[in-house]
């Protein structure tokens, strides 16, 4: 093949497509982000919070947004329709249809004029038409592109040629009438599809009344009301009559599990979670005591931290969880209520009263959807899902082309961005040969050398059209800045961000010998970056720059007093003045990165790791405790999907071994670990000989394992035995397990116990999987399993299903009343009370099978050695549990596999190949810079007290342990995050934060 | 002199906003055209982590009436755990105005997150009229460095019980 083309097509710009565009960008390949509404953001945009941590959705998703509006090399493409792809892997044609925004992108300055004058109201969509919006709008107040768009489907003039008031009103001119969509063609190497989902509609289940009464709503709807920025800024009220509910319900699986009414027999995965963060949430919004509710059928909290969140949402937080069967809701007129009549096991039937009944919805792909997918020649699984490889889990049936997020099934964030990664480092190893073609990079002029300048301040004022200057005398305050110490250059102008602005105020900066700049404008959370880009490419260090917020942070908020307003925007700018007078120019280190990785542990995961980063280009180095690679999975038989592992583990192992950038080490221990991210130095020893590797990332994939049950007589009966040895019996064919006349498993041996409270994730599918090979062997074996809540998250639902056609027994027992095993000669006899019946029950089994924990190694060495942390059960704690679940808060160091949490093993390829981007775009930069705003210290003033050390969460500042200055404190500015944290808690005054020090603040003080 | 006694009496409110959180919820107050006092004048700091009790000190001695510290929600902090030593902080200076016969609610802490925009503006609308109540700044500029000095004490108490 010639040299493919070093550019990627991502269909979908929801947080899947997102993490899938910035890693690509980020390690050197151009991004076409293609998105059909008229921003990014998917419906991670319009959550809340997010389980189960309860972040702030729009918090901890922002800042990727604007990474992604501002990234040199990912062009947004929204409002477009991907129609076809031609073509082969490393040269597709993709052919797009590009619907009109009717406003133009390059002028639009989102000052919102068109919709405030706009006649025409519509529902208001992102809001899931709670409240309406126009139809010239902006998707949600942060949305990126941050433009407005026209409605064409509502708008008064494209529908009937009237009106056109926004044209009038608009004063950047940027309003297009009479735009037409376009058909365009893009060439690219790979594509990955990030579509998203649709949340199931219930309006066709009459009997929940959904659509009949406005306080039964979707659990979208209620995550709207739930938000700040939602239609009833997060007051918690019903529809109806906008009063306080008393009383919530959830029902769960509405639209997923039920083969019957809706058609979708899967587990929507993330419902059982989404509740029960929105009855903790609404408790919390609450003013007085509100009763939450939640039916289910099993709770599914079989991620990470899930379980935790349960138990305080019952015990803590005092939610109510119903085990019942939700029949009917009907609104009653005269108490304005809704009556719910549910069925428990008991069979008994019981109405009760509720003010807002919340339907969880599902997540299903369209139909629409599904036969876009086909057309593109990607196959779809029984649940109208991409069908992938459990061993190969982003990669379609089309080769080239790439999956991510919910549309390669139902799952949460943290899955599908883990995914996007995944799915980004294959599209990025197809193309190594076209890397940095496609791209673009900036270059940096010579810095101009200030030092011994006296301050020479421009100060630039922003009218922002009329948002800033229809409320302040933007003039006022420009002559104001003039009579200002050291201010030697000032203007205004009616965009200061567009394109001649910037230019002008580059060619100023060289004309007046301009040392400091103070721009009053917007917020500097979008543009400041900007600015800083145009001092740079000035000459000057971009460090000397004040952003002033005249706009978010006072026109807009002080719009009735104009007089005030502008005397705030004086004070503010006379404070940017005060301090930039004080600014000096601050250096960011630049550090070449080591081209190469070491992988910690030689399973599934590590080797995918290594693999994948080798594919990247990247050598690694594998360091596996045990004298065989493999892992865990060397234990198992066959995957969810029926997959038989054996085979799949020896091909990924050969290859490994073939592979001339991988070297293993078995039998190895590390035992030594120096320096930092791009450049670590670890020792590893096999036996007596000890290597030195030099590595810029490492990948901790060290595992964990089964743990061995201390119950139900293991270890002192020959017939229990653990879940992996059963497996291991399947696999050597043994012939023993065909005459078994009853088989019995018991789940969550060691798991969700108080002393260990995890779900570990992977036991129901496993057991399941197990039991149905069983009845295959003989289909007139018993087979029961003995469970607390099965948790066959998404497709795996369909195993539940057929075990329980095929004849497997289920029986559910409670936690305080587990089943009881006693031994005779002839059999096991296994007690337990069936839920049911509710009749205590005696099985007489061959073989009892228990679903034991997974458990970690707790490596506290290995944490040590790269500064890692561990949570309470003894998983690595990655970076952010949402956006960031396979890098390490510690630059450089990444997370994958078991060490992490309990998965299977198509989710633990997937966050090896994750962590292999992440580490990926790291590499890809060859060096990086260290961030100028870093904390610096005064040798002369440090007493070595080292409270700084012991402050601060990055370990950036250390004690000198050499030198004439050895008990001083130094800072390692690539470890330092600028917080500035020890700067405020240094007890000699001799740590300053650069950028925000002492005298920078105080100058703002005085000057306030 | 009491509060209602003061005629056209404006507050000076300063408020150290963190990046993250705060700031951040400013600009959301903003997008969302939502009206509060402008008396509050926002410095923004990385993290209230950075916000040292003299900062505070020397906006009372410069003339604010009231001064804030906003920073993320508790447990939520960008940078781990900032505002939780800055709540200390905030406590701190509050003792000490308090031991000076300064009222403590001058100086406060709030913590809110980047999505709570109405949050941001019912702040800054409950701190002017809080401060508005409690009347101007009573102390003469100059004496504050008597505040300082008690201060500097208490830190250096507090620096002692910490280890």
């Amino acid at each position: 093949m010639s040299q493919p083309i070093g550019a990627v097509l991502v269909a979908g710009g929801g947080i899947a497509g997102i993490q899938a565009a910035l890693d690509l960008a980020n390690s050197g390949y151009k991004v076409f982000l293609v998105e059909q509404q008229a921003a990014i953001g998917g419906v991670m945009a319009m959550l809340d919070k997010t389980f189960p941590t309860n972040d702030c959705a729009m918090c901890i998703m922002s800042p990727k947004l604007v990474e992604v509006g501002r990234h040199a090399n990912i062009d947004i493409l929204t409002l477009t329709d991907i129609e076809s792809i031609d073509g082969v892997k490393g040269d597709f044609k993709v052919n797009l249809r590009r619907r009109p925004r009717y406003v133009d992108l390059e002028k639009c300055i989102a000052c919102g004029l068109c919709a405030a004058k706009c006649p025409k109201k519509v529902d208001d969509r992102f809001n899931q038409g709670l409240i309406q919006r126009k139809a010239a709008y902006v998707l949600y107040p942060q949305a990126v592109p941050l433009k407005y768009a026209l409605d064409a489907e509502q708008c008064i003039f494209l529908r009937k040629g009237k009106c056109g008031v926004c044209a009038k009103v608009c004063p950047a001119g940027a309003i297009r009438l009479h735009e037409r969509e376009i058909r365009q063609t893009l060439r690219v190497g790979a594509v990955i599809l990030s579509p998203g989902y649709r949340a199931y509609n219930p309006a066709g289940l009459d009997y929940f009344s959904y659509g009949a009464h406005p306080d039964v709503m979707t659990s979208l709807e209620f995550e709207r009301i739930l938000s700040a920025s939602g239609p009833y800024g997060g007051h918690l009220m019903r529809p109806s009559d906008r009063r306080a509910p008393k009383r919530i319900a959830w029902l769960q699986c509405v639209g997923s599990r039920d083969q019957n009414h809706c058609g979708n027999f899967y587990c929507s995965a993330v419902c059982c979670m989404y509740a029960i963060k929105q009855a903790v949430i609404a408790k919390e919004h609450s003013e007085h005591p509100l009763e939450c509710t939640i039916f289910y059928m099993d709770m599914r909290t079989h991620g990470k931290g899930f379980e935790d969140c349960f138990n305080e949402a019952r015990d803590k937080h005092g939610v109510r969880f119903m085990r019942h069967r939700v029949q009917a809701v009907r609104p009653e007129k005269e108490s304005g209520r809704l009556a719910l009549r549910h069925l428990g096991e008991s069979g008994k039937v019981q109405t009760e009263h509720f003010d807002i009944v919340i339907l969880s919805v599902g997540l299903e792909t369209s139909p629409e959807l599904r036969q876009w997918g086909q057309g593109l020649g990607v196959e779809l699984s029984p649940g109208g899902f991409a069908r992938i490889d459990d061993f190969n889990p982003t990669a379609t049936s089309r080769d080239g082309i790439y999956v991510c997020g919910a549309f390669a099934g139902p799952k949460d964030i943290p899955q599908s961005v883990i995914e996007a990664g995944s799915a980004a480092l294959c599209a990025g190893a197809d193309l190594v040969a076209g890397r940095h073609t496609l791209t673009v990079r900036a270059a940096t002029p010579s810095e101009r050398d200030t030092r011994g300048e006296p301050p020479r301040v421009g100060v630039f004022i922003c009218h922002c059209g009329i948002n800033i200057g229809g409320v302040v005398d933007v003039p006022g305050v420009r002559d104001y800045a003039g009579t200002l110490p050291n201010v030697v250059y000032v203007a205004d102008n009616m965009y200061s961000c567009s394109q001649d602005t910037q230019n002008t105020i580059s060619a100023k900066i060289e004309e007046h010998r301009l040392n400091r700049i103070v721009v009053a404008a917007c917020s500097p959370k979008t543009h400041e970056p900007l600015f800083q880009e145009t001092l740079a490419a000035a000459g000057l260090n971009k460090y000397l720059l004040e952003f002033v917020n005249i706009r978010n942070q006072d026109s807009w908020v002080h719009m009735n007093e104009p007089e005030r307003a502008t005397a705030k925007a004086k004070d503010l700018v006379r404070m940017a003045v005060a301090k930039v007078l004080r600014l000096s120019p601050l250096s960011e280190e630049l550090l070449t990165i080591a081209p190469a990785a070491m992988v910690v542990g030689g399973g599934v995961s590590g080797m995918a790791a290594a693999l994948a980063l080798s594919r990247q280009g990247y050598p690694a180095e594998i360091v596996e405790r045990d004298s065989a690679l493999g892992g865990q999975a060397r234990h198992l038989h066959q995957t969810a999907k029926g997959d038989a592992i054996e085979a799949r583990l020896g091909q990924l192992i050969a290859q490994v071994q073939a592979d001339p950038r991988i070297r293993v080490h078995l039998n190895a221990r590390l035992t030594k670990v120096e320096g930092f991210v791009g450049n670590f130095k670890s020792t590893v020893a096999v036996g007596a000989t000890e290597t030195v590797i030099d590595h810029g990332v490492a990948v901790i994939a060290s595992g964990a394992q089964e743990s061995l049950p201390s119950e139900y007589l293991f270890g002192r009966d020959e017939r229990v035995i653990t879940g992996l040895e059963l497996d291991q019996r399947m696999k050597r064919g043994d012939r023993r397990l065909a005459r078994l006349r009853t088989a019995v498993f018991i789940q969550c041996v060691g798991s969700r116990e108080p002393e260990r409270p995890y779900c570990s994730r992977v036991c129901c599918a496993h057991s399941i999987v197990a039991a149905l090979h069983l009845k295959e062997l003989n289909p007139e074996m018993a087979v029961f399993v003995l469970y607390r809540e099965i948790r066959t998250y998404g497709e795996r639902e369909a195993l539940y299903r057929r075990a329980r056609e095929k004849g497997v027994i289920f029986i559910r027992y409670e936690r305080e009343r587990k089943p009881r095993v006693s031994a005779t000669p002839e059999a096991l006899e296994i007690g337990v009370v069936d839920h049911a019946l509710r009749r205590p029950l005696t099985i007489p089994a061959d073989l009892l099978i228990l679903a034991s924990a997974i458990v970690p190694y707790r490596d506290e060495q290995l944490a040590q050695f790269f500064k890692v942390p561990m949570n309470a059960d003894g998983f690595f704690v990655e970076a952010h549990v949402k956006l960031n679940p396979c890098a390490f808060a510690t630059d450089g160091v990444f997370l994958c596999g078991l060490a992490h949490y309990p998965k299977p093993i198509d989710e633990s390829i997937a966050q090896a190949q994750a962590a292999a981007s992440a580490a990926t775009v790291l590499l890809a930069q060859r060096t990086i810079r260290t961030s100028g705003t870093t904390a610096r210290v005064d040798l002369r003033v440090c007493s070595g007290c080292g409270v700084c050390v012991s402050l601060c969460p990055y370990k950036a500042p250390s004690l000198k342990t050499q030198g004439p200055l050895a008990g001083k404190a130094e800072i390692n500015p690539v470890l330092c995050k600028g917080c500035g944290l020890c700067v405020a808690s240094c007890r000699s005054g001799a740590l300053q934060l650069q950028g925000f020090d002492d005298g920078q603040i105080m100058g703002m003080i005085e000057a306030a | 002199m009491t509060a209602s006694t003061v005629k056209g009496f404006e507050p000076q409110i300063l408020a150290f906003c963190c990046k993250y959180c705060a700031y951040a919820a400013g600009d959301l107050a903003g997008s969302m055209r939502l009206n509060y006092p402008a008396n509050v004048k926002i410095i923004q700091v990385p993290c209230t982590g950075r916000v040292d009790m003299l900062h505070l000190l020397k906006a009372i001695e410069e003339g604010a009436d009231g001064v804030y510290v906003a920073g993320c929600l508790e447990g939520e902090c960008h940078f781990l755990e900032g505002n939780l030593k800055t709540r200390r902080k905030v406590a701190a200076v509050q003792k000490a105005l308090a031991e000076i016969g300064i009222e403590p609610e001058r100086v406060r802490m709030f913590n809110l997150s980047s999505a709570m925009g109405p949050r941001f503006a019912e702040i800054a609308t409950e701190m002017t009229a809080a401060i508005r109540a409690l009347g101007p700044s009573p102390i003469p500029r100059a004496n504050l460095c008597a505040a300082v000095a008690i201060e500097e004490e208490n830190r250096a108490i507090d620096a002692v019980e910490e280890r």
